[in-house]
């Protein structure tokens, strides 16, 4: 039986979400054009005035937003409410720059713990379960964010933070926890744990929500089979408020936008153009209900798909896929876009490791694609013809997944070069961004 | 009554195989046997030395992928016919090969034919019903000292 925390809400007809969406942005942009001057400016620069915005159709009149607009205003430069409205912040890693810091108000932390509360319904929580969050508490929204929407649900929260593995098992087993959040890495490792220690029979898990992390179908599956549980998806940004912008439901095809806080768009990472439906795109979101930071066409950088079929669960609201890459990462070889993450997952699909490279050529006009892949123990064997064939299969995997021919290149452990331990994926040798503002897209060292 | 063969990936790149060879020298592995299969974009060598589990530990110690696999040597009689005869007594009886190479023994002054098979066992038993014994390693050892 599928749980809901709102059904009214995640199985509103669409008339009535296109409604919500078209109110609430129509205040929205008015809010912050009041308020922010910064949005003001952006705004004025473009000519466009809060009475031109009548709802969602209007929406690609408004100026898009980058983390670099965040951090420039950081930290109270986007901020739409009084501080003294606010009850809380946090923030990003800053492990790609300036720290990002978003601000709630009350309200704001109410419907975020509402979103989390969708998500942990969908996964199967109610009251009556036991919630155990190790993911981290503090200024990382993972902690705080399921914790939240542990509370709302009514379900027995174990506030653990991540780490001390020993006290995470004893509380799962002595506790009977049976919904699990935490990273997938972090649930792999505990799978793990759990497995040697033997103590599969004595946890009474049945589902667990792993975000936060790009993870990969294999893990779902290998995490679903060492913790005997379901593996559900959650996605979200600290920018637009935490975890539970969107999330998998039984289904586990895609992940529900909450499309009454959130309206997503995808655009062409390059010209900034829409994208329909059903086609890759980069990550487009408006929250329309945030009051303290409300962010206007916030541009992820995450490249996904947007599908409008109805859902098996009976939600209604329209379903991303898991992000499939950075849209900094992406290439264009052949006219067609290609993503790292979507070697990546084929290699490891394939059983290959997921230290690779990937070289691109250009003989007059047309592209080559190489796909150098390290040679392993497994992947080895004395047979020509056995190690030539599972090469086979994974230009046919390549093909399939990319809808393009690469070349596969098998090359000797450990030859792939890394810089500062984290290997450099791509090398791209056509010299198409000569005038780009960016040096760092070529590199002349690979040459 | 097999001898065990090393497999070793290397890059299709010029000088693989001769930075491969100098870690044996560099080493005094002494090599009894070595054939060399290629693709477009890899090859695998597979070698026979006196000491296959030590040289094993050093491939690995250089970063080579490699393995270790049993295969049937069999000394050639130096009489005409006696390959095809060979190879006969295989076919026949429904052994097939994977690949084959082969090598000599000087001091033995003889020449040995080296087989991989995906049933050792069933190759070893028709081969012996024949009159023909494979070699094992020790054997092998007996003829280059
Ligand atoms: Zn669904």
């Amino acid at each position: 039986m599928e749980h809901y925390f709102d059904p009214k809400v995640e199985c509103a007809s669409r008339e009535q979400i296109t409604a919500w969406q078209n109110e609430r942005l129509v205040r929205q942009v008015e809010r912050v054009y009041n308020n922010v001057p910064y949005y003001k400016k952006k705004m004025d620069e473009l000519g466009v005035r809060p009475e031109h915005i009548h709802g969602i159709e209007d929406l690609h009149l408004l100026p898009t937003l980058s983390k670099d607009d965040l951090r420039d205003q950081y930290p109270y430069g986007l901020m739409a409410a009084p501080l003294s409205d606010c009850v809380r912040i946090h923030s990003t890693s800053g492990t790609t720059g300036r720290r990002v810091v978003a601000f709630y108000t009350q309200n704001d932390v109410d419907l975020w713990e509402e979103c989390c509360a969708r998500a942990l319904a969908a996964a199967g929580a109610t009251k009556d379960d036991v919630v155990q969050v190790c993911y981290g508490y503090g200024l990382f929204t993972g902690g705080a964010g399921l914790h939240g929407g542990s509370h709302k649900l009514g379900s027995l929260t174990l506030p653990m933070s991540s780490g001390n593995t020993d006290r995470q098992l004893q509380f799962m087993t002595d506790l009977g926890t049976t919904i699990l959040c935490c990273t997938p890495s972090y649930a792999a490792y505990l799978s793990e744990s759990v497995n040697e220690r033997g103590l599969k029979n004595r946890i009474k898990l049945k589902a667990g929500i792993f975000g936060a992390e790009a993870w990969t179908e294999e893990m779902r599956r290998d995490i679903e089979k060492g913790l005997g549980i379901k593996a559900y998806d959650i996605y979200g940004l600290t920018e637009i408020s935490g975890p539970g912008v969107a999330y998998e439901c039984s289904a586990q095809n895609g992940m529900h936008v909450n499309e009454d806080h959130f309206i997503v768009e995808t655009i062409n990472p390059k010209t900034g153009e829409p994208v329909p439906h059903g086609q890759k795109g980069e990550l487009v979101f408006t929250s329309i209900t945030k009051e303290a930071f409300p962010l206007i066409r916030y541009r992820t950088k995450d490249i996904g798909i947007l599908y409008d079929e109805p859902c098996s669960c009976g939600r209604t609201h329209v379903r991303m896929s898991k992000p499939m890459g950075r849209s900094d990462d992406m290439l264009i070889v052949k006219g067609v876009n290609v993503f790292p993450s979507q070697i990546e997952t084929v290699l490891m699909n394939c059983g290959y490791p997921a230290n690779y490279q990937i070289i691109v050529t250009r003989t007059g006009s047309s592209d080559r694609i190489e796909v150098q892949v390290e040679m392993t123990p497994e992947m080895f064997s004395d047979s020509l013809s056995e190690v030539a064939g599972r090469e086979k299969q994974l230009v046919s995997a390549l093909k399939a997944m990319l809808g393009i021919y690469c070349v596969v290149k098998l090359v000797a452990p450990k030859s792939i070069t890394r810089s500062e331990g984290k290997a450099k994926r791509v090398i791209d040798k056509r010299n198409l961004y000569v005038n780009s503002a960016d040096p760092a897209s070529t590199d002349p060292a690979a040459n | 009554m097999t001898v065990k063969q090393i497999s070793v990936f290397l890059e299709n790149r010029p000088g693989a195989l001769a930075e491969f060879t100098k870690i044996l020298e560099k080493s005094n592995i002494d090599l009894r046997a070595l054939s060399l299969a290629e693709s477009e974009d890899f090859g695998i060598v597979r070698v026979i030395v006196d000491n296959p589990f030590d040289t094993i530990q050093i491939l690995k110690d250089e970063g080579y992928v490699c393995s270790i696999t049993k295969v049937i040597a069999v000394e050639i009689e130096d009489k005409p016919g006696a390959l095809v005869n060979m190879l006969n007594i295989l076919g026949d009886n429904k052994v097939n090969l994977e690949y084959s190479y082969a090598f000599l023994a000087k001091k033995a002054n003889s020449a040995f034919m080296v087989f991989r098979v995906a049933d050792n066992d069933k190759a070893i038993r028709v081969l012996t019903e024949n009159g023909i014994r494979p070699i094992c390693h020790e054997d092998m050892e007996q003829l280059f000292k």
